[in-house]
């Protein structure tokens, strides 16, 4: 049974970039452009739902109070989420359930990042006992790594080639080419992907998301406060954009898929391996909590942590059967103007990764094409869309939105 | 195990370690680590295994058993299998960031492998011994388990496990032990 929906009243952001800024720049940026498109005064907020960077000393840690202070303190409650990719998605869901609980009318959901340049690496220190420590200290095995091993199953399993990534990255480029709040605006080339370096086999530099600096945020209401508001704005023609799902769900035991950081699976012997795997878990509990399938999904944005991640992401989330990701992307299915565009923002590859911003800003870009106001490329009046990522640690989410 | 043996690889007397105790055995003190990075067969991975449910853990649990329902089960060291299937690889064509240490400067690109155990139908990381790229690897083939250096300083020579593909009639395919 579907659950009860709440209102995207209002979403900004502040351009991605590596502007080498405080944080709380990018996120109060974001909040105060959120706040404006909603029409609602910060006073007028009664929940703030910050996602955790932690890369950015204490003020990260406590995101939500760090915003609340920065936009000027108002006694109201706070929260703060971590849960890596998916931190900007658990901060939604508990404004959601403050909504949904009757406990407030009007919440808040910030994250924004400061990221260093480079590898994302482990916090300092000699950890023994942190896998995300230990991948490194032991293996050297990077983020990209982990992507490249994902990548070389599809080429192994499905026959998938290196020009099929290629091509994720050369439509999710043209997505972002007018996009103003991507850092990277530039057509990318099959040649130009051929000509940069191997990060890590089979991977390119040009396969690979950066990392950036970013700011995103939603003004989340309750549907009676949404239609009340709207009803007394003046000239407010957007369509009220709704959430019908956040889906945060954890592994399952065992689970058979080498997953960022861990240097080893759970084991499939004596206990079942269960149905789904997780990535497709996060999707399915999102179908069910809309009441949605994949069916009826118009436009998504997803995880492309590397090109070859966005191809799994279509199967994981239903678009296509084991192995047909790359037919559905050589039939230009998921291309602007096609069927179900996929990174219609030009995704992780014109953006780079934020990470506590960028479930956040998933759900803005979404927001912008279910109303038809994209800045950049707009899919063709889309009524459903659906987000999705993973990060470290068993997090991954799925938010679906509706008009 | 080695904590005390002089290694000599560099021209320097080091101790040898273990990178990280209680995850794999030692090779006997005096095997020595082949200068070429071929690694020493006949050390195992350690794990634990969930005696009610049957089912394993690497690294080492040793807490409870994270099978669900099985809180109360004993777990039991267990050496794992030896060899293997590769389930997928890659190389780091750039020096990973601290704490990798690279053994070498300047920095030669080395492979990683993920290794499926067929018994404890796991997957395990680990690099892959030196002089091996990734036209030498395909999904599927046979691995085996050898101890090499990670790296050293002036006092220790440290010891992790590496991934080899298995030559043939070299060892024994066998898997479990």
């Amino acid at each position: 049974m579907a659950v009860e929906q709440v209102a995207v009243l209002g979403v900004g952001m502040h351009p991605w970039g590596k502007w080498g800024r405080n944080f709380v720049e990018y996120g109060v940026a974001a909040a105060r452009d959120a706040l404006a498109d909603a029409g609602i005064a910060w006073s007028d907020v009664g929940f703030v739902a910050g996602a955790d960077t932690m890369r950015n000393g204490y003020p990260g840690y406590v995101a939500g109070a760090t915003f609340a202070q920065a936009l000027g303190w108002t006694g109201i409650p706070v929260t703060s989420a971590y849960g890596a990719c998916a931190s900007g998605a658990m901060a939604l869901d508990a404004a959601r359930q403050r909504i949904l609980s009757g406990m407030c009318d009007v919440a808040l959901v910030v994250g924004a990042d400061t990221t260093p340049k480079g590898f994302l690496k482990p916090n300092a220190g000699e950890r023994g006992d942190d896998p995300d420590w230990l991948r490194f200290r032991l293996l050297g095995m990077t983020n990209p790594s982990y992507f490249a091993m994902w990548a070389r199953r599809r080429i192994d399993l499905y026959g998938a080639t290196t020009d099929d990534f290629a091509k994720v990255k050369i439509k999710n480029a043209a997505h972002g080419l007018h996009n103003p709040y991507a850092r990277y605006r530039k057509a990318v080339t099959a040649e130009d992907i051929a000509a940069s370096p191997t990060v890590s086999s089979p991977l390119r530099l040009l396969d690979i998301c950066a990392t950036s600096d970013g700011g995103a945020a939603i003004v989340l209401t309750s549907m009676e406060y949404a239609r009340k508001h709207l009803a007394s704005a003046q000239g407010s023609t957007d369509p009220l954009v709704r959430v019908a799902a956040v889906s945060t769900v954890t592994p399952t035991f065992p689970n058979t898929i080498l997953e960022m950081p861990n240097l080893a699976t759970d084991s499939a012997a004596g206990i079942a391996v269960p149905g789904r795997g997780f990535k497709q878990a996060i999707g399915d509990a999102a179908y069910a909590q809309a009441g949605l399938g994949p069916d009826d999904v118009e436009v998504a944005e997803v995880y492309d942590l590397s090109t070859a991640l966005e191809l799994d992401w279509y199967e994981d989330l239903g678009f296509c059967g084991p192995g047909e990701a790359e037919q559905l992307l050589r039939d230009g299915v998921t291309q602007v103007g096609g069927r179900l565009p996929v990174n219609p923002s030009g995704g992780l590859a014109c953006f780079g990764e934020a990470v506590p911003a960028q479930a956040i800003a998933q759900v803005c870009e979404l927001t912008w094409q279910l109303r038809g106001t994209a800045r950049g490329a707009q899919a063709d009046n889309p009524k459903v869309g659906i987000t999705a990522n993973q990060g470290l640690f068993g997090h991954g989410s799925s938010v679906i939105l509706t008009r | 195990m080695g904590r005390h043996h002089d290694h000599v690889r560099s021209g320097l007397a080091t101790t040898r370690v273990p990178a990280i105790e209680g995850w794999f055995s030692m090779p006997p003190e005096d095997t020595p680590i082949p200068a070429d990075g071929s690694g020493v067969p006949g050390i195992s991975l350690l794990g634990t295994r969930c005696v009610d449910s049957g089912t394993y853990f690497f690294p080492p649990e040793r807490v409870m058993s994270r099978a669900p329902g099985f809180a109360e089960s004993e777990l039991v060291d267990v050496e794992l299998s030896t060899t293997g299937t590769l389930w997928s690889y890659t190389d780091a064509q750039y020096q990973p960031p601290s704490p990798f240490v690279a053994p070498t400067d300047p920095y030669v690109p080395y492979c990683l492998a993920a290794v499926e155990l067929a018994e404890e139908q796991l997957v395990v990381l680990g690099q892959v011994i030196a002089g091996v790229t990734v036209d030498d690897l395909r999904v599927g083939m046979p691995m085996e388990l050898v101890a090499d250096e990670l790296n050293s300083d002036e006092e220790h020579t440290y010891i992790v496990w590496k991934w080899r593909p298995v030559t043939d009639g070299a060892t024994d395919t066998s898997g479990a032990k």
